[in-house]
C-alpha cells in the first residue's frame, strides 16, 4: 500500500491529484493521442503527396484538398443564390403568361442546375438509408422466420448462401435493367435512377440482416422458450415477448454490418452506373481531368469515410439503447 | 349592304387556302404556341462541341422559350443513346452518325431525328509521345524547324508496317463505331495507305477490325487521354478538349485535326426521337430556336464571346476541364506538339457557314463512310440514301424557328441559307486531305473513288 491510498479516505484534497492523474491519464488517451496519430497521418500524407506526380499534377496535400472544401462550399452557396433567381424568373414568366393566356394554370418547376456537393451528399444519404430500411423491414422478419422453423431454415439456406458473397455490382445491370423495364410511369414519384441505386443497396445489405437474425433467434437460451411454451404464448406473443427482445442483439450486430456494406455498395454502385450521389461526384470529377480534379476527390473520399464512420457510430448508440447488453462498444 | 356576305366568304376561303397552302410547306404552324412539355433532361459528353447546349440554359435562351432544361453528362455515347431511345433523356448532343445507324437499325434500331447539327469540325487525332518519335523522321520539316502540316498517315505507315512485322497489334481509340470520330480517323489512315478494316454486321461481326493494319476499338472520350497513358492505345479521335489534354499532361501528340481531313466537316447534332417530334411540336421548334440562338451567341462578332464561353464550359458540371486547356481550341488556335501553337481560326464553328443547318448531304457522307468500312454490307442506291437523309435530318423544323426568330427579329433571314432555293444539298466539297471531292447527289459514284473501302458490288 502506497500512502496515497492510506490517506485517500482521510485527507480529502489528497484525492485530487489522483483524480487528476486519471483525468490527465484519460485525456491523453481519448484526445492527445488520436490527435496525435491524425497529426501523424497529415503529415505522412503532404509529404508522400509531394512525391507523388501524375500526369495531372503533384498527388493533393491536405491543404489542397482544404482548400477544394472551400471551394466545393462556395460553389453550392452559389448554386443556391442561382436556385433563389431562378424561381424568381419564373414566377414573373408565369405571370406574364397568365396576363396573356388566363386559361393556364401556373406551376412551379423544380430548379434545373447541377447539384452541388452538399446536395450529393444528401442523395447519398436519403438512398443509403431507404436502402437500407426496405432491406431491414424485410430481413428482420425473414430471418425471424427461418430462426423459428428449421424446415424453412433448411430451404432458404442455401439460396442465402449462394447469394450473401455475390458482389453488389453485378446485380446492378441486372437491376437497372429490370427497373426500366417494370417502372414506367408518365409521372414518376422518385426517379428511376435512384431506385437503382436503392435496390442495388438493398440486395446487398438483405444477407448479413438475414443471417444475424436467423442464428440470434435459434440461439434463444432453452429456458425462456419453455416459459412461453408453460404460458402457452400464441405465436405471435411468442414472437413479440420472448423471441425479439431475446435476439435484439444479434439483430443489431446484423443491422450493423450491413449498414456498413450498404454504403460501400452505395458509393461504387453510384459510380459505375451514374446515379446521382457521391459517387457521381467522384467519377464525374475523374472525367474531368482538371487539374483540382484530384483533391476534389480526395475531399470527396474524406466526406465517405467520415459519413461510414458516423453511420456505425449512430448505429452503435442505437444499439445500446435497445438492448441489455451494454458491453458492446466495437 | 348585301355585298358584304359573298366578300366575308370570299375572304373565308382565302383565308382557309392560305392555311392549307401554309400547312403543306410545313407542318409547323407559322404562330408558335406555347410548349406541349415544359420540363426537359438533355444528355451531352464532356466535349467542347456541347457549348450550345450549356449556352442555351446558361444565357437563358430556354427560359425564353418557357423551358426549363436539366443538363446531365452521360458516362458514354451508348448510355447516352440509350437514354434518348428509353425516354430518361429528352434530348441529346450525339454524334451525327447515331441518329442515322439507330434509324437504318444498325445497333439499337430506334427513329431518331435531328433538327439542328450543333458545329462543324472540332476533332484532331493525337498519337503517343513513342509513336510520335517514330513518326517524326517521316515528316518534312519547315523552315523554322517545325513538321510542316497537314501530316499524312503516310508519315504513320513505317510505324504501323513495323508494329505488324513484329507481330505487335497497332491499337488505336475512337470513340464509338459510328461516330464522327471513327470515320476521320479511317477516312486518314485509308488516304496514307493503312488499312483501318471492314465491318460484317451481316455475319455478326460488328468489331470492325477485318483486314485490318490498325486495330480500332471503342474508348469513352474523356477516358482518352488516361487510356493513352496506360499504353491500352497507342492514338486515338476525338473531340476537344481531350485532344489539347494530351500535351498539357504531356503524353501525347495531336498530329492532325479534323478541320484538315475535311475542311468544315459536319459534326454533332441534337438528337430527340421522332416520336418526341411528333408529339411535342411546338417544344420541339422551341428548342431548336434556343440552339440557334446560342450557336449565333458562340460566334458572334468575330467569335468575341468564345473565352466567356470557355469559363462556362470549365465548370466541373459541363466539360470540368481547366480553362486553359479548353481555351487552346476554342478561341482559334489549337497546340500541336507541345509549344506549336498554330492558328486554326475555324476549329470549332458553331454557326458561321451554316454550320447549325442540317444537310441532307451531311447525313449521306456518313452513310458513305458506313457503306465503305462495311456497316452497310449491300449496295443501296443513290435514292435510298436520300430517302434515309430525309428521315432523320429533318431541315423542316430548322426552318420553322429559323423564320419564327426573324420573325420575332431575334435573327436576321440573311444568316440562314436560302430557304426558298435550296434543296439541303451543299455544294460539292473540295477539301479532303486525299482530294477527293464529295458530292451528295452521287453517293455511290463518291464510294467508287476510294482506294481501300467497299465499292458499288462488293460484299465481305
Amino acid at each position: 500500500m502506497n500512502s496515497t491510498t492510506v490517506n485517500t479516505g482521510k485527507f480529502y484534497g489528497f484525492r485530487l491529484p489522483q483524480l487528476e492523474s486519471n483525468l490527465l491519464g484519460s485525456a491523453v488517451r481519448l484526445v492527445a493521442l488520436p490527435l496525435l496519430g491524425m497529426l501523424g497521418f497529415l503529415l505522412l500524407w503532404s509529404v508522400t503527396a509531394q512525391n507523388i506526380d501524375t500526369s495531372l499534377g503533384k498527388f493533393p496535400g491536405p491543404a489542397a484538398v482544404m482548400e477544394q472544401f472551400k471551394a466545393l462550399y462556395g460553389e453550392h452557396q452559389r448554386s443556391r443564390e442561382k436556385e433563389h433567381a431562378f424561381y424568381q424568373r419564373q414566377e414573373v414568366r408565369n405571370a406574364e403568361r397568365l396576363a396573356a393566356d388566363p386559361s393556364y394554370e401556373p406551376k412551379i418547376r423544380a430548379y434545373t442546375g447541377k447539384e452541388t456537393f452538399v446536395d450529393q451528399i444528401g442523395t447519398s444519404l436519403v438512398t443509403v438509408m431507404s436502402g437500407f430500411l426496405l432491406a431491414a423491414a424485410i430481413a428482420i422478419p425473414l430471418g425471424i422466420a427461418i430462426g423459428l422453423s428449421k424446415t424453412l431454415n433448411s430451404a432458404v439456406n442455401p439460396i442465402v448462401q449462394i447469394f450473401k458473397p455475390v458482389s453488389p455490382l453485378a446485380w446492378l445491370p441486372l437491376v437497372t435493367m429490370v427497373v426500366s423495364a417494370l417502372y414506367t410511369s408518365p409521372d414518376p414519384l422518385v426517379a428511376k435512377s435512384f431506385l437503382n441505386s436503392m435496390i442495388t443497396v438493398t440486395l446487398c445489405c438483405l444477407w448479413p440482416m438475414v443471417i444475424n437474425t436467423a442464428v440470434g433467434v435459434a440461439g434463444i437460451d432453452q429456458d425462456l422458450v419453455n416459459v412461453s411454451k408453460v404460458l402457452r404464448l400464441p405465436a405471435l406473443r411468442h414472437v413479440q415477448k420472448i423471441v425479439l427482445p431475446a435476439s435484439v442483439p444479434m439483430i443489431f450486430t446484423g443491422m450493423r454490418l450491413s449498414l456498413g456494406v450498404a454504403w460501400m455498395v452505395l458509393i461504387a454502385a453510384e459510380m459505375l452506373a451514374q446515379n446521382p450521389g457521391l459517387g457521381k461526384f467522384v467519377w464525374d470529377e475523374f472525367q474531368n481531368g482538371s487539374s483540382d480534379s484530384l483533391a476534389r476527390i480526395m475531399a470527396a473520399v474524406l466526406v465517405i469515410g467520415f459519413i461510414g464512420f458516423l453511420l456505425d457510430r449512430g448505429m452503435l448508440m442505437l444499439q445500446k439503447l435497445v438492448s441489455w447488453d451494454k458491453s458492446s462498444n466495437q | 349592304m348585301y355585298w358584304k356576305t359573298p366578300f366575308k366568304k370570299l375572304a373565308a376561303m382565302l383565308a382557309l387556302a392560305a392555311g392549307l397552302g401554309a400547312g403543306m410547306t410545313s407542318a409547323y404552324a407559322a404562330e408558335l404556341g406555347y410548349p406541349e412539355k415544359e420540363e426537359l433532361t438533355f444528355g451531352f459528353i464532356k466535349l467542347t462541341d456541347m457549348a450550345p447546349i450549356a449556352i442555351a440554359y446558361e444565357k437563358g435562351f430556354f427560359e425564353d422559350e418557357g423551358l426549363y432544361v436539366t443538363i446531365e453528362a452521360q458516362a458514354n455515347w451508348k448510355v447516352l443513346l440509350d437514354g434518348v431511345i428509353d425516354g430518361r433523356l429528352d434530348g441529346a448532343h450525339m454524334l451525327a452518325g447515331q441518329p442515322i445507324a439507330a434509324t437504318m437499325g444498325f445497333g439499337t434500331k430506334a427513329d431518331i431525328i435531328t433538327p439542328f447539327s450543333m458545329d462543324l469540325n472540332g476533332n484532331g487525332i493525337t498519337v503517343s509521345n513513342a509513336i510520335w518519335e517514330q513518326m517524326k523522321p517521316n515528316i518534312p520539316t519547315q523552315a523554322d524547324g517545325k513538321p510542316v502540316h497537314p501530316i499524312k498517315a503516310d508519315a504513320l505507315k513505317p510505324v504501323v508496317e513495323k508494329y505488324k512485322a513484329d507481330g505487335k497489334p497497332f491499337n488505336m481509340g475512337m470513340v464509338f463505331p459510328v461516330s464522327t470520330h471513327n470515320y476521320e480517323l479511317r477516312y486518314w489512315l485509308a488516304a496514307g495507305g493503312i488499312h483501318p478494316g471492314f465491318y460484317a454486321p451481316h455475319k455478326g461481326d460488328i468489331s470492325g477490325q477485318i483486314d485490318a493494319d490498325a486495330l480500332l476499338s471503342v474508348t469513352p472520350p474523356p477516358q482518352m487521354p488516361a487510356t493513352l497513358e496506360a499504353g491500352t492505345i497507342y492514338g486515338y479521335c476525338v473531340g476537344e478538349p481531350w485532344n489539347q489534354q494530351a500535351v498539357f499532361k504531356n503524353i501525347g501528340v495531336p498530329v492532325v485535326t479534323d478541320y484538315e481531313i475535311w475542311k468544315d466537316n459536319p459534326e454533332k447534332v441534337f438528337g430527340i426521337t421522332r416520336e418526341f417530334a411528333e408529339k411535342y411540336p411546338n417544344t420541339t421548334v422551341r428548342i431548336t430556336r434556343a440552339l440557334i440562338r446560342a450557336a449565333m451567341w458562340l460566334d458572334e462578332n468575330n467569335n468575341k464571346n468564345r473565352p466567356e464561353a470557355v469559363k462556362i464550359l470549365s465548370r466541373s458540371n459541363y466539360v470540368g476541364a481547366d480553362y486553359d486547356v479548353i481555351a487552346n481550341s476554342m478561341t482559334g488556335t489549337f497546340e500541336y506538339e507541345k509549344g506549336d501553337k498554330r492558328e486554326v481560326p475555324d476549329f470549332n464553328v458553331f454557326f458561321r457557314y451554316n454550320a447549325t443547318y442540317p444537310y441532307y448531304s451531311d447525313a449521306i457522307w456518313y452513310l458513305t463512310q458506313m457503306r465503305r468500312w462495311g456497316q452497310i454490307p449491300d449496295d443501296k442506291s443513290d435514292a435510298w440514301y436520300k430517302e434515309l437523309a430525309a428521315k432523320v435530318y429533318r431541315p423542316d423544323i430548322y426552318q420553322a424557328a429559323a423564320q419564327s426568330l426573324v420573325a420575332d427579329k431575334l435573327a436576321r433571314a440573311d444568316q440562314f441559307p436560302d430557304f426558298a432555293n435550296e434543296d439541303g444539298f451543299r455544294d460539292p466539297q473540295t477539301h479532303f486531305i486525299d482530294g477527293i471531292v464529295y458530292n451528295g447527289h452521287k453517293p455511290n459514284e463518291y464510294i467508287d473513288k476510294f482506294t481501300i473501302g467497299l465499292k458499288s458490288g462488293q460484299k465481305l
